[in-house]
């Protein structure tokens, strides 16, 4: 892998624009599936500037960082797709409107 | 010269994918393209230098954490009304305010990248320096990120246990 010469501010510009898909889909998206998948987009667009930054300084600190990200989206998608099984057994549906009100 | 072309055939088809994943109705279609998505992401990953990266990328996030949705998906058997209903959710009336919200954070977050000059580092950074930062000056991180995945492992125990108990 030698001579990368890859503009850092293009990787950013991908970056950027991953999480501002990541988000349309957050806000357009009722099904919690697409809600949790969109959510999985934006943090791998963080990650995705965090490595490109790490690897602009040459540290590995970027890559840490990246890591870090990775046990939180797994740590997060185990519990949100136990909850997306207790929407789907109370309300009988995926939408989240119906899941706008709190009962015992 | 090569690798920049790579880069930018990657970032396409990561972007495009994306794009697809979030206006599919159907759930595994979506799926399958955010797995082309993220499997692009590793491609520029090992483009700037982090191989590391990019094979935990591919092993973690395209490997187990889309195994776990596809499973969830299976078990809920949502079939073609849920399709359905999904298509009448993304009418232009519906997309269009969250859309230009969406291109107005674009707009400042390009606005504050646009000034970062220079290209990525001619080195790559090995997975023996990621290690060693890992266990030296960041092993506290370590440590909560281990207590993060037992907090997550019991939480989503707990509840998919209640799910399978109530369920006869």
């Amino acid at each position: 892998m030698e001579g990368l010469n890859i503009p850092l501010n293009h990787i950013l510009l991908v970056s950027t624009l991953l999480f501002s898909i990541g988000m349309l889909g957050l806000m357009i998206r009722r099904n919690i599936i697409f809600i949790l998948m969109s959510l999985e987009v934006m943090l791998n667009a963080a990650a995705l500037a965090f490595v490109a930054a790490g690897a602009h300084w040459g540290q590995p600190d970027g890559q840490i960082i990246f890591m870090l990200i990775l046990t939180v989206a797994a740590a997060e998608v185990a519990v949100g797709l136990g909850l997306v099984l207790q929407v789907q057994r109370r309300f009988k549906t995926l939408d989240m409107d119906s899941a706008n009100r709190m009962r015992g | 010269m090569l690798e920049i072309t790579l880069f930018y055939i990657a970032a396409t088809i990561a972007l495009v994918a994306t794009v697809l994943a979030m206006t599919r109705a159907n759930a595994i279609h979506a799926l399958i393209y955010l797995i082309v998505s993220l499997l692009a992401v590793a491609v520029i990953f090992f483009l700037i230098g982090a191989p590391f990266a990019a094979a935990l990328e591919i092993v973690i996030y395209a490997g187990a954490i889309m195994v776990l949705f596809v499973f969830v998906i299976m078990m809920l058997n949502l079939g073609e009304e849920g399709d359905a209903r999904e298509r009448g959710l993304l009418q232009p009336s519906i997309w269009a305010g969250p859309t230009v919200l969406s291109l107005l954070l674009f707009a400042e977050l390009l606005y504050m990248i646009s000034t970062i000059e220079g290209p990525v580092s001619t080195q790559a950074v090995s997975a023996k320096e990621v290690g060693l930062a890992l266990f030296g000056p960041y092993v506290l991180a370590v440590e909560i990120a281990a207590m993060l995945l037992l907090a997550g492992l019991v939480g989503s125990f707990h509840l998919g246990r209640r799910y399978l108990e109530r369920e006869e």
